[in-house]
């Protein structure tokens, strides 16, 4: 058994050249960049998965890797999910750290087998003798005019199934640094990207020093009540603060979760004691979801700071729908200022 | 499972429309042009319609797979069963389906044959038998399986046809069907539409054995290859391949043809080199089925451009019907979460509050 040292925090990518660092990245690029910066780092980090190597993968997030790192270290796989994962199982037995790209959020399921089954499972089943260093990237949610399997947000099974950790990010900077971490962490970790905010931009500074993997984010400070979300869910809940900020002089405070499992709901429970009020916004239907579990939490945690019940803003129960009716299944800002509104009039 | 059912019914095919003159060999032909372009204009102008955003989601079409879609489709008899996978639009249509129907589900229209929720990669029709394009890879092999064992269980000389791509060959699903098919003797056709690349990679860099008709020996199925831009070749190997279905020995047969664009309408299939560019100019199975029939006198220069004209102006009266269908209302977003009604099912409308707020509470009152 080859013993994979434990690391604690990624250093700055490349020779921490910040003259060669692009001022403003999209999500998508800063991805590209973390996993270069991983791969740099450690030679034992492999990337597979489908169309990935000379396609560049769908959303051409390891574009060039390929071309600069070899086809033994970013491999076009065969179509085969559960295969996919199940070699990545093998390879992180022997001491590797594979990084699987899954084409679609919805094609993960024929890999849930492997995942549930084995990744969640083998640190636990041989009483940490095997280590599972596996990230799963997952381009997840709708918003780009997909349907069903390519639209869905999955995170729930997984944050439901002990052993794996589940994480989202939402903006280029957590992009970058939260996949350099995820890579160096010695437990399997889904990592979810919100696709339709591939392109969003922000300026990435590679020297600065990143926050913790596990910790949820105060992005925007405020009393009048707290939004917690993660994922895309994020600049909408951004933007509706604003907005409330402007035509109603509400002051919202805005947490993105970024790690879904385990939860970081300490700042969460800080800023409840604080408002009194909050609303838990995700794209994911709501029925027994992380939103539910964060309710179930927050109460227990601050019953008698609440001001209100707990407001769940989220995906509708149906399937996916079809892409002329996505926008009035996806929660937009107008249904997060109704859920602030709901629960300011409780 | 019993073995099946001894009596083995002639091939008739030919379903769908059949020309006037589809008895002959030469008139078959015609009538395979004639369906072919049909279908060709069709995905043109859906590859447009995509690009003017009036289709969303992906589109996937079934350019330079004409010759095989129109060949394997005269191949079923009325009463089969097909499955395929998203790239179905052409087997909608080659199954009788209307083309108005097809495309207003494309654009995702409340006449379309999934009344607008299915989209280019989910239709469905049962009067046709088309028992769904699938959205994801491998999806429908096990679901084709299951209905070629109820007609196994029930008693029947139906078959089933299930169509897929080359990278389903890769997937579990693909061994998993192919294995009880053959223990059970079921009555199915699995029909493998070889193009070579799945998205961008190719089937030799994908598959251990890329001769992906030869992965039938696993399970000691039947298998043949044939040429996919032939389609009188790809209607008799089909043919053979159902009647052997129908006998209780199911069938793997391949057909190889060439994929003309990228894998979906947005894939600008930059993987390709400038020379598997060009070699598609001379694997385009249209073009080449009308210049054989021009050569031997089958069809005159005016004939292929009335066919053309047909099957241009077929397709805007499809496109007509679709844009004149209206958009599914956003009130039917929850039909058919479950069949029936179901108690404390959440039947909310967009807006609506997930809960209405609790009553406020009585303070001071009675206990």
């Amino acid at each position: 058994m080859t013993e994979v040292d434990a690391r604690s925090r990624p250093r700055p990518a490349d020779g921490s050249d910040p003259g060669q660092a692009p001022s403003k990245v999209t999500i998508g690029k800063a991805l590209n960049l973390g996993l270069r910066a991983a791969m740099e780092r450690d030679p034992k980090v492999i990337l597979m998965g489908e169309d990935i190597g000379r396609l560049g993968g769908v959303f051409r997030i390891t574009d060039g890797l390929q071309k600069d790192f070899g086809e033994q270290r970013v491999l076009d796989t065969p179509l085969a999910e559960s295969g996919i994962v199940g070699a990545a199982i093998g390879l992180a037995i022997r001491g590797y750290r594979p990084v699987c790209e899954i084409q679609f959020d919805g094609f993960i399921f024929p890999a849930f087998d492997q995942i549930v089954s084995q990744l969640a499972k083998l640190n636990y089943r041989s009483q940490g003798r095997i280590r599972m260093p596996v990230v799963i990237r997952v381009p997840f949610g709708g918003g780009i005019g997909a349907v069903e399997h390519h639209s869905e947000s999955p995170e729930s099974y997984f944050a439901h199934t002990a052993g794996l950790k589940v994480v989202a990010c939402s903006n280029p900077v957590d992009a970058y640094w939260m996949i350099q971490q995820a890579i160096e962490s010695d437990e399997p970790v889904l990592f979810f990207e919100p696709k339709r905010r591939y392109h969003e931009k922000a300026e990435l500074d590679l020297t600065a020093t990143p926050v913790p993997l596990h910790s949820s984010r105060v992005l925007r400070r405020g009393g009048t009540a707290t939004i917690a979300c993660y994922g895309p869910m994020v600049k909408t809940c951004l933007e509706a603060a604003e907005s409330a900020a402007e035509q109603e002089g509400h002051d919202l405070e805005v947490i993105d979760l970024r790690t879904l499992s385990p939860l970081d709901l300490e700042p969460v429970h800080e800023s409840v004691r604080r408002t009194g009020r909050l609303v838990v916004a995700s794209e994911a239907p709501g029925e027994s979801s992380i939103a539910s579990e964060i309710a179930a939490r927050v109460q227990q945690e601050c019953f008698y700071s609440l001001e209100a019940p707990v407001v769940r803003v989220t995906g509708f129960d149906t399937p996916y729908p079809p892409s002329k009716l996505e926008e009035e299944y996806l929660p937009d800002l107008d249904r997060v200022l109704h859920a602030v509104e709901q629960s300011l009039g409780w | 499972m019993a073995k099946r059912r001894p009596t083995v019914r002639e091939p008739r095919g030919q379903h769908g429309p059949a020309g006037e003159d589809a008895a002959t060999d030469g008139g078959q032909r015609r009538e395979f042009y004639r369906r072919m372009v049909f279908i060709r204009r069709f995905e043109e102008r859906a590859a447009r319609a995509y690009t003017q955003a009036e289709i969303g989601g992906y589109c996937h079409l079934n350019l330079g797979e004409e010759a095989t879609v129109v060949g394997l489709m005269s191949a079923l008899e009325q009463t089969d069963y097909l499955f395929t996978n998203y790239r179905e639009h052409g087997y909608a249509l080659a199954r009788g389906v209307a083309a108005g129907r097809v495309m207003a589900e494309l654009y995702g229209r409340r006449d379309g044959v999934s009344k607008g929720w299915g989209g280019s990669m989910h239709l469905f029709d049962g009067n046709a038998r088309l028992l769904g394009g699938y959205g994801i890879v491998g999806g429908q092999l096990p679901l084709a399986t299951g209905a070629a064992l109820a007609i196994d269980y029930r008693g029947g000389d139906e078959a089933v046809a299930c169509v897929m791509g080359d990278g389903t060959t890769n997937i579990g699903a693909f061994h998993e069907s192919l294995n009880i098919a053959a223990l059970w003797n079921l009555p199915v056709v699995y029909v493998v539409v070889n193009n070579g690349l799945g998205m961008g990679t190719t089937v030799e860099k994908a598959s251990g054995e890329p001769e992906l008709h030869r992965k039938a020996a696993s399970y000691r199925m039947s298998s043949a290859r044939v040429d996919g831009n032939d389609p009188v070749a790809v209607r008799e190997a089909m043919l053979s391949a159902l009647a052997s279905a129908r006998s209780g020995r199911p069938f793997l047969l391949e057909a190889v043809s060439s994929r003309l664009k990228g894998h979906s309408v947005v894939d600008p299939a930059k993987y390709r080199t400038r020379e598997e560019v060009e070699a598609l100019r001379t694997s385009d199975p249209v073009a080449a089925l009308a210049f054989r029939l021009r050569d031997e006198g089958e069809l005159t220069d005016e004939a292929i451009a009335e066919i053309d004209a047909e099957a241009t102006s077929a397709v805007a009266a499809a496109v007509a019907f679709a844009e004149a269908s209206p958009a599914p209302s956003v009130d039917t977003l929850f039909d058919y979460t479950y069949a029936t009604p179901v108690p404390n099912d959440s039947r909310r409308l967009p807006g609506q509050p997930l809960f209405e707020p609790a009553p406020l509470p009585r303070i001071g009152a009675d206990r």
